[in-house]
């Protein structure tokens, strides 16, 4: 590297520090938690004259069992399926009327439900927010319906699409006593076989004010949203929730390989190494320094992945790199790809686990140490021009027990990430008896519209 | 950023009050505009609240522009301008921008690209970044090597995607509704390996003009500052207009045939439709606000109604009217359990031969207005939205206070004038159905 750059690539980060120092989402958010335990999140963004509220319940895949898989979500899908004072669909259409937009989503760790409109209407959703976390129905006609739903949900999501059903098979080869094997949208025959009671059981459990967060971002002022959530939520009465046994993922002894075929036409490989979760933000460095090795892989343009494997060698079509050190359970870093034409997919494999190989064994360069902060400090500047990715962000680090006072924290300590750190860390995490592979076989698209046993061509890893 | 009592708030105060009294229409959403020196059209949206600035390139050079290219030129055109200049290689490009930690997006459909850049309005990142972006749309060098390997990459992931129901169900449907009209257009694998590096530089030099551009500037600049910044994007692009600048009228009256593919999904993807409305179209507002009512509005929608809530047979259902410089797609989409096909498509055709044929209710019209009016604000609630809905004013020509009548033109519309105009332009017995899985008993 020449001086010049160098030279170029410090005042770049001097240039960013105090951007950096406004750039803090926690700034300005202010908390309260209810006598009932329900949190509530107020981060004013006065720019435009909307609100977004978040509903964060700490319930998710994390928290089932085989034979329930689904239920979450499933229970997601019910919560607009009416109370005694709101019938079914009437959620829906009042938000709606508001001019509001609204939906929700289950992840392993939380089930969120969200809506945005004009911040006048802010009482509105938090009133029909708060009548149904107690007051849900659960008719038994309306659920014979949403499971066919559901069900549709599953097809189009993962049974048609190869990608997603190995990626399913992945987690649950990864990952043998942990319940982040389960897919956060059930199995299918776990759907087929659940009843109105169960969903009835899992809200009675989960659905409380002492296991939900609400995030509200935007123009508001928030001693009137306390107020307002207090007059609506305060009757909600805190139950005794279920005790969380942590279920930790023992050890892994040796490589897992996994193969599954599909209809596609080229083969994929994705390899996924166990690594640790965030889980305290001033003491832990191992997270932050993976998040920076991610970065140099594939975090910007121009990084090594992309550079070394699509554009030079053109071993790959596309190569991706992904890590989440934020959670309630276990890690995975995860590196896959998609061959060039005419390159298997054992050169491939052996094409990502030689870059890994590299900086476990030469390191990173400071220039690329720089880039990836360039734009993981530029990223948090973008994400306060949209008032759901605030609440979302803030809602994640609740969520993961991280606690959303600490993104600031969190940034400095990506930034102080060193060259060392990071080989450090690519030396630890990168060791094949914390790895596993899955690969998709292509199968051929049938001519009678059955899918066939026989992959296509020669089998994996003959081809060239 | 002195002004950080938004300007941008005060405005909006005047926008909520026009909301209440419609009557009182003046300019609310202040879109600057001007031309450059070299006739590139510029519209700016001052906005000093954030430290960012967002940047949008527009040209007509979408899809539909290809006559005379193999399909896909407009894509790997698009994508390519980032491969490097004479003098600057791609690695350097993508040093560049990262050093800055700005973003730039190529973006192509049917009617245009566009980049986007989104950079730190600090002057040492800004600058860098339009300087680059700058550069590489005045003199893109296609290097011949780097057009071989994109375009096997392409070829590579198309192929994948015609493996995809949901592409051979799109590919079939643009077929059957815009026939000989290049809106039919659909790029293949087999079309895009016939693309060279000749076609690339050629579609750019007829396309990327400076006198055919639409620049859109949203954030944390001044006027002085963003007049330079315009030059500078557009000084060195090509001379001229763009030739031609008509598409073809589409050919409104379609035969509306079924066709069905065989596909081994578990699910049929159930397309149907027609050719729609243009931009600008005299009954673009009862289309629209009708469109709501029909399969636009969600949950609040006949047909999520009919199909989903009622009977559980799909997980999304859906219509739209895809506006473009010519009559773009009318399209109700869905996807069920192949089984189900049939069912599912009867109570489709049933939703939509009694909403051409009633209309919708005043009910309706009343919750539709209700929530399109209400919902306003969040159509321009941050730079991103500001950015591509003025950009969408300006590259198809409307007027400069569409956004701010957008409230009153949704406010006038009537019960009769949407089902008038869903009489006219949806012709429910000559409508393209495509079926990609099986029908029943298949």
């Amino acid at each position: 590297m020449t001086l010049k750059r160098l030279l170029a690539v410090a005042c770049t980060l001097v240039a960013l520090l105090p951007v950096a120092a406004h750039a803090s989402l926690s700034a300005g958010a202010v908390e309260t938690t209810l006598d009932n335990g329900l949190k509530v999140i107020v981060k004013p963004d006065r720019r435009a004259p909307v609100v977004i509220s978040q509903l964060w319940y700490r319930v998710g895949s994390i928290d089932e069992t085989n034979g329930i898989t689904g239920i979450s979500h499933v229970l997601e899908h019910m919560m607009f399926k009416g109370t005694p004072s709101v019938p079914a669909g009437e959620f829906s259409r009042v938000v709606a009327a508001a001019g509001g937009k609204e939906n929700a989503f289950t992840s392993r760790d939380h089930t969120v439900y969200h809506q945005q409109l004009a911040a006048s209407q802010l009482p509105l959703v938090i009133r029909l927010e708060a009548d149904r976390m107690r007051n849900l129905i659960l008719d038994a006609d309306e659920f014979a319906k949403e499971i066919q739903v559901v069900m549709e949900e599953r097809r189009w999501r993962i049974e048609d699409q190869p990608g997603s059903l190995l990626y399913e098979v992945l987690l649950g080869t990864a990952l043998q006593a942990h319940p982040y094997r389960l897919p956060v949208i059930g199995y299918m025959d776990d759907l087929r076989h659940m009843t109105i009671d169960d969903v009835r059981d899992w809200y009675r459990r989960w659905y409380a004010p002492n296991n939900a967060t609400l995030v509200v971002v935007g123009d508001v002022e928030p001693e009137q949203v306390f107020a307002l959530a207090r007059e609506h939520f305060g009757p909600v009465p805190a139950a005794a929730l279920p005790a969380r046994k942590p279920q930790a993922e023992p050890e892994q002894n040796g490589i897992r390989r996994v193969h599954m075929s599909g209809i596609a036409e080229q083969p994929t490989v994705t390899m996924a190494w166990r690594a640790p979760t965030l889980t305290d933000p001033a003491g832990d460095w191992r997270p932050y320094a993976i998040d920076i090795l991610a970065g140099v892989l594939n975090g910007y343009p121009g990084a090594r992945l992309g550079t070394s494997l699509v554009r030079e060698q053109r071993i790959a079509a596309d190569v991706d790199a992904y890590y989440d050190g934020l959670g309630r359970g276990p890690s995975l870093f995860m590196l896959g790809g998609t061959p060039a034409d005419g390159v298997s997919i054992v050169r491939l494999e052996q094409a990502l686990r030689d870059q890994v190989a590299r900086i476990q064994k030469e390191g990173v360069r400071p220039e690329e140490l720089a880039r990836v902060k360039s734009q993981v400090i530029a990223a948090m500047v973008y994400a306060r021009d949209s008032i759901s990715h605030q609440a979302k962000m803030i809602g994640n680090l609740e969520s993961a027990g991280v606690g959303y006072r600490n993104d600031a924290l969190m940034l400095e300590r990506m930034r102080a990430v060193t060259a060392e750190q990071v080989q450090e860390v690519a030396r630890e995490l990168f060791v094949d008896e914390r790895l596993t592979i899955a690969i998709l076989d292509p199968l051929p698209m049938p001519a009678n519209g059955a899918a066939t046993g026989a992959p296509k061509g020669p089998p994996p890893g003959a081809r060239h | 950023m002195l002004d950080t009592v938004s300007t941008l708030r005060r405005r909006w105060l005047a926008m909520l009050l026009i909301a209440a009294w419609p009557m009182a229409a003046s300019a609310t959403l202040p879109i600057q505009s001007w031309q450059t020196a070299a006739g590139a059209r510029v519209l700016l949206i001052e906005n000093r609240d954030l430290p960012m600035l967002d940047v949008k390139l527009e040209f007509p050079a979408g899809s539909a522009w290809e006559n005379g290219f193999p399909a896909g030129t407009a894509s790997l055109t698009n994508s390519l301008v980032s491969a490097g200049t004479a003098h600057l290689n791609e690695q350097q490009v993508a040093d560049r921008l990262a050093d800055t930690g700005a973003q730039v997006s190529p973006s192509v459909d049917e009617d245009s690209a566009s980049f986007s850049l989104r950079t730190l309005s600090d002057p040492r990142e800004r600058d860098a970044a339009v300087a680059l972006l700058a550069e590489l749309l005045s003199a893109p060098a296609f290097p011949d090597s780097i057009v071989e390997r994109d375009r096997a990459r392409t070829v590579s992931a198309l192929k994948e995607a015609e493996t995809r129901p949901e592409t051979l169900a799109e590919r079939a449907f643009a077929q059957s509704v815009f026939g000989s009209h290049p809106y039919a257009r659909s790029s293949s694998s087999a079309s895009v390996a016939s693309i060279t590096r000749d076609h690339l530089l050629g579609f750019y030099a007829e396309r990327y003009r400076v006198a055919g551009v639409v620049l859109t500037i949203v954030g944390d600049i001044d006027r002085a500052g963003a007049e330079a910044l315009a030059e500078r994007l557009t000084a060195g692009l090509p001379q001229g207009r763009p030739l031609p600048d008509r598409l073809p009228v589409v050919e409104r009256a379609i035969a509306g045939a079924m066709q069905v593919i065989d596909h081994p999904a578990t699910q049929s993807h159930i397309l149907v439709g027609a050719p729609g409305m243009k931009r600008g179209d005299p009954d673009y507002w009862p289309l629209f606000v009708g469109n709501y009512i029909l399969g636009g509005g969600g949950f609040a929608s006949r047909l999520t109604d009919e199909v989903r809530q009622k009977r559980g047979l799909a997980y999304s259902v859906y219509s739209y009217f895809l506006p473009r410089k010519e009559d773009g797609p009318f399209m109700i989409g869905l996807q069920t359990k192949r089984e189900q096909t049939d069912e599912a498509l009867a109570v489709v055709r049933q939703t939509l031969e009694r909403f051409v044929g009633e209309g919708p209710t005043e009910a309706e019209l009343a919750a539709a207005r209700s929530n399109l009016v209400g919902g306003f604000p969040l159509r321009v609630e941050n730079n991103r939205k500001i950015l591509d809905y003025v950009s969408m004013v300006g590259f198809y020509g409307l007027p400069l206070d569409y956004i701010d009548r957008f409230v009153s033109n949704i406010e006038s519309v009537t019960v009769e004038q949407i089902r008038d105009a869903f009489r006219r332009r949806v012709q429910t017995d000559r409508l393209a159905t495509v079926v990609v899985g099986g029908g029943n008993g298949r």
